[in-house]
């Protein structure tokens, strides 16, 4: 009983529904997950300080639990299906920076601990540190060099 | 509570433009991460991010922006401490904890992981 499509109906359904629908769901969803992502790290964050610690040290403290929440949620298969369902709501948090490391390491352990775990732990993380580090030297030179000549 | 609604505000608003780059440009999440990294060092290099850490908190420095703005701020504060050798330095010290917390548990959780089985 079931309508069938002709090809052209169907593909006509295909371009009316896939790309812009599909990127409003995602933005929704990567505002949700990412707001509430960030929303844990905060509530870290509060409890830190209500603890006495200072800004910086609140700060370190929110960055190591939230990393580490990444990796567990990803090592037990849950961050797999957050990422499913917030995509870059799950990938622009830190959480989503170990799991990038964490994913591929476990997909390659079969491989040993040294090429297997120990390398493919940087296959994503590797390039966001070398271009992280790198730009960050880039400004301590740009910004020595300006103070030199004001 | 008002300070937990800030970051969920803030965090959303920065997923968002991440998603909006993948979905409209077609850039890889890899790429993503790097663009992020590095844009938070520029924004963070001329003081227009900490701004959004004052305001949003978690929901500016728990994205990826934020590890860059943290090592933008670590280098300016280390130049101005022990010149030249500060450029070298004052990244990767702002941002040990991250660093450290990401190869120490990062290697750990993929030991006692167990292989997905299915697909």
């Amino acid at each position: 009983m079931s309508k069938t499509l002709s090809k052209f109906e169907y593909q006509e359904l295909v371009e009316k529904k896939a790309p812009g629908s599909r990127t409003v769901r995602n933005v929704l969803a990567a505002f949700v997950t990412g707001g509430a992502i960030c929303s844990v790290g905060q509530i870290i964050m509060m409890i830190a300080e209500n603890y006495g610690a200072d800004k910086e040290t609140a700060a370190a403290i929110t960055s190591i639990s939230m990393i580490f929440l990444g990796a567990f949620l990803t090592a037990v298969n849950i961050y797999d299906n957050i990422s499913k369902f917030g995509r870059a709501g799950a990938l622009v948090p830190i959480t989503g920076f170990s799991n990038s490391i964490v994913s591929p390491a476990m997909e390659y352990k079969k491989e040993g601990y040294i090429m297997g775990v120990g390398a493919q732990m940087f296959l994503i993380a590797g390039p966001v540190l070398v271009y992280g580090i790198f730009a960050s030297v880039i400004a301590g030179l740009v910004y020595f060099i300006w103070k030199q000549v004001i | 509570m008002n300070e937990i609604l800030k970051a969920f505000v803030l965090g959303g608003v920065i997923c968002v433009i991440g998603q909006l780059l993948i979905d409209l440009t077609k850039l890889t999440p890899a790429r993503i991460m790097v663009i992020y990294v590095v844009t938070g060092v520029v924004l963070g290099y001329f003081g227009l991010y900490q701004p959004l850490v004052e305001w949003g908190g978690a929901g500016a420095s728990v994205p990826l922006t934020g590890f860059g703005n943290l090592l933008a701020k670590g280098v300016i504060k280390e130049v101005d401490n022990s010149g030249l050798l500060g450029a070298f330095t004052g990244g990767v010290k702002a941002s040990a904890a991250g660093i450290t917390a990401a190869v120490v548990f990062g290697y750990i959780m993929s030991i006692i992981s167990k292989p997905k089985i299915k697909n």
